[in-house]
């Protein structure tokens, strides 16, 4: 963390670290999902080589045909689309994540790249900074 | 009894500590994070498959809405509003939430 406070106070260009941030929850039942989101919206703004992974429950995260009305919660699901436009374009899901719970690609919401547990441990290995949800 | 369970079984074990203790002619209603594992291809699909020769399983559909899960519900699972929620709870005579 000092090291990142050093690089802050540099100033002018700055350092660009690599971010992942790992969900692991489904939607809704907590709030982890919700705030991890938010907080990877916010990441943008600080020019990072940011990536956003989904694992275990967290693929439930990027389901399409999401109806909230019935529990009166916000339907974010169609923020994850959003992300392209703060210039955050890689996400990845673990395949066996998707294996075990029945899932395609097809049933997402945005377009992934989808690696075996062996890459994305070699992708969580290379960061700089790893956030987890 | 009415067994409620609101956890997703592939982070918590508690639907298996429920589906454990219902003992036959009882009922389990799924709510929230829990109604993933009454969906088709899901690796606690076939626990709730193997349960439903003694028990009725129940999955709160406002929960699957939320959740895109509402296409892929299991054959045999009774889909609910909360008003049938509610009728559960009153057909029974006693509750036990297994959070």
């Amino acid at each position: 963390m000092s090291d990142m406070m050093d690089d802050m106070d540099e100033g002018g260009e700055g350092v660009v670290k690599k971010f992942m941030f790992v969900n692991r929850k489904a939607p809704h039942g907590t709030i982890y999902a919700l705030e991890g989101l938010e907080v990877v919206l916010i990441s943008a703004a600080f020019d990072q080589d940011v990536s956003m992974v989904f694992v275990d429950d967290g693929v439930y995260e990027l389901i399409k045909g999401v109806n909230t009305k019935g529990i009166e919660v916000k339907d974010f699901s169609k923020t994850y689309r959003a992300l392209e436009g703060y210039d955050i374009e890689k996400l990845y899901v673990e395949k066996a994540s998707m294996d075990a719970r029945g899932l395609t690609e097809d049933d997402l919401i945005v377009d992934v790249t989808v690696l075996d547990s062996a890459e994305m441990a070699n992708l969580m290995a290379e960061q700089d900074v790893v956030i987890s949800y | 009894m009415l067994h409620i369970v609101n956890k997703s079984a592939t982070e918590r074990n508690s639907l298996e500590s429920a589906l454990r203790m219902a003992t036959k002619g009882s009922a389990v209603l799924l709510i929230e994070d829990a109604v993933y594992a009454a969906t088709q291809g899901s690796v606690a699909a076939a626990k709730i498959q193997s349960a439903m020769a003694d028990v009725q399983i129940y999955a709160l559909g406002p929960d699957l809405d939320a959740r895109g899960m509402s296409a892929r519900v299991l054959d045999g699972v009774k889909v609910v509003d909360y008003g049938g929620f509610v009728d559960l709870v009153t057909e029974h005579n006693s509750c036990q939430s297994w959070l």
